[in-house]
C-alpha cells in the first residue's frame, strides 16, 4: 500500500487514527488531572475533525450535526465538567504517581498490536485502510480499559470511560459513515446523561469518603474481613 | 399497534410527571396506577399478537414476536407488582428516616424511567436502539442503587456505573461491526433493522459476525451478571432498596439475555459454526457452577439471592447456547419461571430484612414464629427457586437436564453437581432464618404479601400445565431460535 497514491479522504482518515492512537497513549502516562483533561479535549477535538472531513467529503449532511454534537459534548461540555471537579477538589497540582508506568505503557503498546490480530480477519473482505481504522478504535477501547486500571483517581476514570466512547465513535464514523441518525443521537444523549450522572456521583463520592481516590471505595466484600 | 406504542408512552408520562408533581402521599399508589394502566396495554398488545401473529410497525421501528411479547407482559406484571410492594415498602423506609420526599421523587421518577428504557429494548427492532436503550437502563437504576446514600451504596452505585458502563461499550463496538458488515449488503438506512437482518443473515460476512459477537456476548454479558463480568451484581442488589433489586433480578437481567439471543440468532443465520452457541455454554455453565459454590459464602441476604441470580442467568445462557428446540424452549420458560419466583422471594426478603431490621443472615431468625406469612413465603419461595418439584423451576431445569444429556451428556453431571450445590447453599441459610427462635423485640410489620402469592401460584401453575396460548408462543419463540418446533 503505497499512501500517496490514495485519495484525500483514505489518507485523512489515515493520519486521524494515528493522531487518535496517540492521543489514547498520551493519557495512559500522564498523572496530571488537568493534563489528562486537555488530552482528552484534544482527542474529542480530532473526533470532530473525522466527523467533519468524512461529512465534507462524502457528501453526508446528517454527519455534520454528529460532528457539532461530538464538538459541544466532547471538547466543551465534560472537559469543562471535568476541569471544574478538579478545581473545587484543589487536586490540580498534585500529581498521580504512576506505578508501573513502564509496564502499563508496554501494556498499551501490546493492546494494540492485540486489536490488529482480533481484527486481522476483516482484510478479505474489505480494505487494509479498514483494518487500520478499526484496529485504531478498538486499541483506543482497551487502552480506555487499561487507563482505568491504572489510575486511581474518578476523574482519571471518567477520562478513560469517555476515551472508550471515542474509540466507538472512531469506529462508527470511520467503518461505516456513522450510524443511522436516530442511533447516534440515542448514543449521544446516554453519554450526556452518563456526564451529569458522573458530575452527581463525584458531589456523593466526595461527601462520603472526602476524597475522589477510587482505592477507598472497598467497603464490600465476599466475605467479612 | 396503538398497543405498542401506548406501552411505550405511558411510562414515559410517568418519568414526567412524578418529576414534575414533587412526591405527595400517594405518589406511590400512582405509581401502581400507571403500571396497572401498562399490564392492560401489554395484554392488548398480546391479544393482538395472537391474533395477527408478528407485529412490525410502519416504518419497522417495533417488532412484535412471540418470541419478545411474552417478555414483555411479564416486564408489565413484575412491575405491577412489585409496584404494588414498593409503595408501603417505601412509606416504611420513609417513616423510620431512611430516605427523603425528594429521593423518593427521585425514585418514583427513575421507576418508571427503568420500565420505559426496559420496554424499548424489549419492542425495539433496531439493534442500535437496543444498545441505547440497555445503556439508559443502567443510567435510570445507577442513582436508585445509591439511593440510601450510605458509603456502602455509593461505593455499589460507582461499580454498577463503571463495570457495566464500560460492559456494555463492548456490545455498542460489536453493533457497530454488525453494521459494518450489513451496510456491505444492503442500504444503510435500514440496515440495523433486526427483521431486515435476519432475513439477510445469510449474506452476512462470517468472519466480521463471529467478531462481533464476541463482542456483544461481553456487552451484554455484564449485564446479564455473567461470571467474570458479575462483581457489580450483588453489590447492586444488596445496597439498592428492595423493590429494585426485585426488578433487577427479574426484568434487567432477562432483557440483556434476550439482546443477547437476538444477536445469536443473526450470528447461526450468517455462519455454520456453533461458535455463538459454544460460547453460550462455556460461560453459562462457569457463572451456573462459580455462583453455586459462592452462595454458601454469603452474609447478606440479599447478595444471596443475587448470587441465585447469577446461577439462574448462567442456566439460562446454558441452555439457548445448546440451541435445539427443547433447550431453547426450557430456557423460555427459565426466563419466567425465575424471574417471578425471584421477583417474589425479594419482595419477601425486602419484608424479612425490615421485620429483623438487618439484612444480615445471622441476625435474622424465627421468622415463622413472629410472622408466619413471611417466613413460609421465603420458605416456599425458595423451594420453587431451588427447583423442587411440582413447581416450575423444576420443570424448566429438567428439560434443560434432558436436553444436555441428549445433545451434551458429559456435561450433564456438571449441571446436577451444580444444581446439588446451589441446593445446599440456599437451605443451610434459610433453613435458621425461617425456624428457630425468635429474637427479643422482634414485633410484627404491616407486609402486603398479595404480590408473592400471585407470583407463586403461577410459578406453580407453570410446574402442573403452561397455558395453551402460552405454550403456543413459546413453541413459535422456539421455531425463530432454533429453527425447529419442540416435541
Amino acid at each position: 500500500m503505497n499512501i500517496g497514491q490514495l485519495d484525500f479522504y483514505t489518507q485523512a482518515i489515515l493520519s486521524m487514527a494515528a493522531l487518535v492512537g496517540l492521543t489514547s497513549f498520551l493519557m495512559l502516562g500522564q498523572g496530571r488531572l488537568l493534563r489528562l483533561i486537555f488530552v482528552f479535549a484534544m482527542q474529542g477535538f480530532l473526533l470532530t475533525l473525522t466527523t467533519a472531513v468524512a461529512a465534507y467529503s462524502l457528501n453526508n449532511h446528517h454527519l455534520y450535526i454528529s460532528a457539532v454534537l461530538t464538538f459541544v459534548l466532547k471538547v466543551i461540555f465534560i472537559p469543562w465538567m471535568l476541569r471544574r471537579q478538579v478545581m473545587q477538589m484543589n487536586m490540580h497540582r498534585d500529581i498521580e504517581a504512576l506505578k508501573n508506568n513502564t509496564v502499563v505503557m508496554l501494556g498499551g503498546a501490546s493492546l494494540m498490536v492485540f486489536s490488529y490480530y482480533v481484527l486481522h480477519p476483516i482484510v478479505q473482505s474489505s480494505s487494509v485502510v479498514m483494518l487500520n481504522a478499526l484496529a485504531v478504535s478498538l486499541s483506543v477501547v482497551l487502552l480506555g480499559m487499561l487507563l482505568m486500571i491504572s489510575h486511581r483517581q474518578a476523574i482519571a476514570h471518567v477520562v478513560g470511560f469517555m476515551s472508550i466512547e471515542n474509540g466507538l465513535f472512531f469506529a462508527a464514523i470511520v467503518a461505516t459513515n456513522g450510524m443511522p441518525m436516530v442511533v447516534e443521537l440515542g448514543v449521544a444523549f446516554d453519554v450526556l446523561v452518563a456526564a451529569v450522572l458522573f458530575g452527581i456521583f463525584f458531589l456523593h463520592i466526595r461527601t462520603s469518603i472526602d476524597s475522589l481516590d477510587v482505592d477507598q471505595l472497598n467497603k464490600l466484600h465476599e466475605v467479612d474481613q | 399497534m396503538i398497543a405498542a406504542y401506548l406501552v411505550l408512552l405511558i411510562p414515559l408520562i410517568g418519568i414526567v410527571y412524578f418529576a414534575l408533581a414533587g412526591h405527595r402521599t400517594d405518589t406511590g399508589k400512582l405509581n401502581v396506577r400507571f403500571n396497572g394502566a401498562n399490564f392492560l396495554a401489554t395484554i392488548w398488545l398480546a391479544i393482538n399478537v395472537l391474533n395477527q401473529g408478528t407485529i412490525i410497525s410502519s416504518g419497522k421501528a417495533f417488532l412484535i414476536d412471540p418470541f419478545n411479547v411474552y417478555l414483555i407482559v411479564l416486564t408489565a406484571f413484575v412491575g405491577l407488582t412489585t409496584s404494588i410492594f414498593s409503595s408501603p415498602y417505601m412509606a416504611h423506609e420513609k417513616e423510620i428516616g431512611k430516605l427523603t420526599d425528594r429521593r423518593l421523587k427521585l425514585y418514583y421518577s427513575m421507576f418508571q424511567g427503568f420500565m420505559l428504557a426496559m420496554y424499548l429494548v424489549l419492542t425495539t427492532n433496531n439493534m442500535g436502539i437496543m444498545w441505547v436503550a440497555m445503556e439508559g437502563a443502567t443510567l435510570a437504576t445507577v442513582l436508585l442503587v445509591s439511593l440510601y446514600r450510605t458509603p456502602e451504596s455509593i461505593e455499589a452505585a460507582w461499580k454498577y456505573f463503571i463495570l457495566c458502563g464500560v460492559g456494555i461499550a463492548q456490545a455498542l463496538f460489536g453493533t457497530i461491526l454488525l453494521y459494518y458488515a450489513a451496510v456491505q449488503i444492503g442500504d444503510s438506512e435500514n440496515a440495523l433493522l433486526w427483521s431486515v437482518l435476519y432475513e439477510n443473515a445469510g449474506q452476512l460476512n462470517p468472519e466480521i459476525l463471529e467478531i462481533a459477537f464476541v463482542f456483544l456476548l461481553i456487552g451484554y454479558g455484564t449485564k446479564i451478571g455473567l461470571v467474570p463480568l458479575h462483581n457489580w451484581l450483588p453489590d447492586a442488589h444488596s445496597e439498592g432498596p428492595t423493590p429494585m433489586s426485585a426488578v433487577l433480578s427479574g426484568l434487567l437481567l432477562n432483557d440483556a439475555l434476550y439482546a443477547v439471543v437476538r444477536n445469536k440468532m443473526l450470528v447461526d443465520g450468517a455462519t455454520d459454526s456453533t461458535m455463538a452457541g459454544y460460547l453460550m455454554m462455556g460461560f453459562g455453565l462457569l457463572s451456573f457452577l462459580v455462583a453455586a459454590i459462592l452462595l454458601h459464602r454469603q452474609k447478606d441476604i440479599k447478595r444471596l439471592f443475587s448470587y441465585s441470580s447469577i446461577e439462574h442467568m448462567g442456566l439460562m445462557t446454558f441452555a439457548f447456547g445448546i440451541g435445539g428446540p427443547l433447550a431453547t424452549f426450557a430456557a423460555l420458560l427459565h426466563m419466567t419461571v425465575h424471574s417471578l419466583t425471584k421477583s417474589a422471594i425479594f419482595v419477601t426478603v425486602g419484608h424479612a430484612a425490615q421485620l429483623a431490621g438487618t439484612q444480615r443472615i445471622d441476625q435474622i431468625r424465627g421468622l415463622i414464629k413472629t410472622q408466619p406469612k413471611i417466613g413460609w413465603g421465603l420458605l416456599i419461595g425458595t423451594i420453587a427457586i431451588a427447583g423442587f418439584p411440582p413447581f416450575g423451576v423444576f420443570t424448566s431445569e429438567f428439560l434443560v437436564l434432558l436436553a444436555t444429556m441428549h445433545s451434551y451428556p458429559w456435561l450433564a453431571p456438571f449441571l446436577l453437581l451444580g444444581i446439588g450445590i446451589a441446593f445446599a447453599g440456599l437451605f443451610r441459610h434459610i433453613q435458621p432464618m425461617v425456624y428457630g427462635d425468635k429474637p427479643e423485640g422482634q414485633q410484627a410489620i404491616k407486609a402486603n404479601l398479595w404480590p408473592v402469592t400471585i407470583h407463586l401460584a403461577l410459578v406453580l401453575w407453570l410446574g402442573l400445565a403452561i397455558p395453551g396460548f402460552l405454550a403456543h408462543w413459546f413453541s413459535q419463540a422456539t421455531l425463530l431460535i432454533s429453527g425447529s418446533m419442540p416435541l
